[in-house]
């Protein structure tokens, strides 16, 4: 087995997470220990020939052994994602190859610290992989992340991200559009203020990964580097709306 | 151009695909643009992938840096950047 071979998986969990978005546990007969920030590509073949292929992050620790998860978010006309979403029940098997990746990747033994996430919408997927691994290898290193959602309910991994909030790790929460009564995070799209704020305390060392949307990865990118973080310690990923 | 951009996914998107041409991993390995110069990673660029083929692009100056078709024939592919793995 290597990772460009393609694999039979079978779905055998299916979680919703939040309205938009359900994480897909999958087992794999040609299981791939994975870097923290790696994705699979999934691929999906109708009985015509016609092929849709896309690629999704890995939200799972490396360390759990034969599976994985698969969070995603559908995608208003997304062939992939509404498939998934509205068509798979437990037990249905998917094509898919991986894991595939060895840029937006994440050591928590080698790669040193401290570490600043950002993330926008199901741009924490890699993210919670990440912190998932920093619990399950018992590491130390310090982490930030600064995660903007919309609303309350679009945020994924809500209960999960709030237990996993203690021994140095930090979790900043932005909403853009709305927010309950007693809100006390953030309550704006990221800005370079809140940027600020956020990675101060880890001076200009700190090894950014950023995912999400085109222009937010873009402008956190850029107001990030304007405040000295060293430009080859931040790690982009985008994604568009109708790809992954 | 927004709507555009919007769709616009970048280089990670397709390390399996670089994969299968170049027989290795190169996301993380380091790509000079032929027209602006800019030096960085592959996972960097940004990646047009609902053209029939994937289109990779440098997001500095937008100059194309690497093409891939998948033809009958099999996997076609054109250069431009220089590449180093690392």
């Amino acid at each position: 087995m290597n990772t460009l071979q393609w694999q039979i998986a079978t779905i055998t969990k299916i979680t919703p997470e939040t309205a938009k978005v359900k994480s897909f546990t999958l087992s794999l007969p040609g299981w791939i220990k994975h870097r923290a920030g790696q994705h699979y590509d999934l691929r999906l073949t109708a009985p015509d020939g016609y092929r849709a292929q896309r690629s999704y992050s890995i939200a799972s620790a490396p360390e759990r052994t034969g599976e994985i998860d698969l969070t995603i978010e559908r995608v208003e006309d997304g062939e992939v994602s509404t498939f998934l979403h509205q068509v798979v029940v437990p037990g249905d098997r998917v094509e898919v190859r991986g894991p595939i990746g060895g840029y937006f990747v994440w050591d928590a033994t080698t790669s040193g610290g401290p570490v600043l996430l950002v993330a926008g919408g199901s741009g924490v997927v890699p993210m919670m992989s990440m912190l998932r691994h920093r619990a399950a290898v018992g590491a130390k290193v310090p982490v930030r992340l600064l995660y903007s959602s919309r609303t309350y309910d679009d945020v994924i991994y809500r209960e999960e991200l709030a237990s996993l909030a203690t021994g140095g790790v930090e979790i900043f929460h932005t909403l853009t559009r709305s927010q309950p009564a007693g809100w006390t995070g953030y309550a704006r799209r990221i800005d370079d203020t809140m940027l600020a704020e956020v990675s101060r305390p880890f001076g200009a060392s700190a090894l950014t990964f950023i995912c999400g949307p085109t222009p937010l990865v873009e402008s956190a990118a850029t107001s990030l580097e304007r405040a000295s973080l060293r430009a080859d310690r931040i790690k982009t990923e985008r994604f568009g709306p109708t790809g992954t | 151009m927004r709507a555009n951009e919007e769709l616009t996914l970048d280089g990670n998107a397709v390390g399996g695909l670089l994969d299968e041409v170049f027989g290795a991993d190169l996301t993380a390995a380091v790509g000079t643009c032929p027209d602006c110069g800019r030096r960085d990673a592959l996972a960097t660029l940004r990646a047009y992938t609902y053209a029939p083929g994937v289109v990779l692009r440098c997001p500095g100056c937008d100059g194309v840096q690497l093409v891939i078709v998948r033809t009958p024939r099999g996997l076609r592919h054109q250069l431009r950047s220089v590449i180093e793995r690392r």
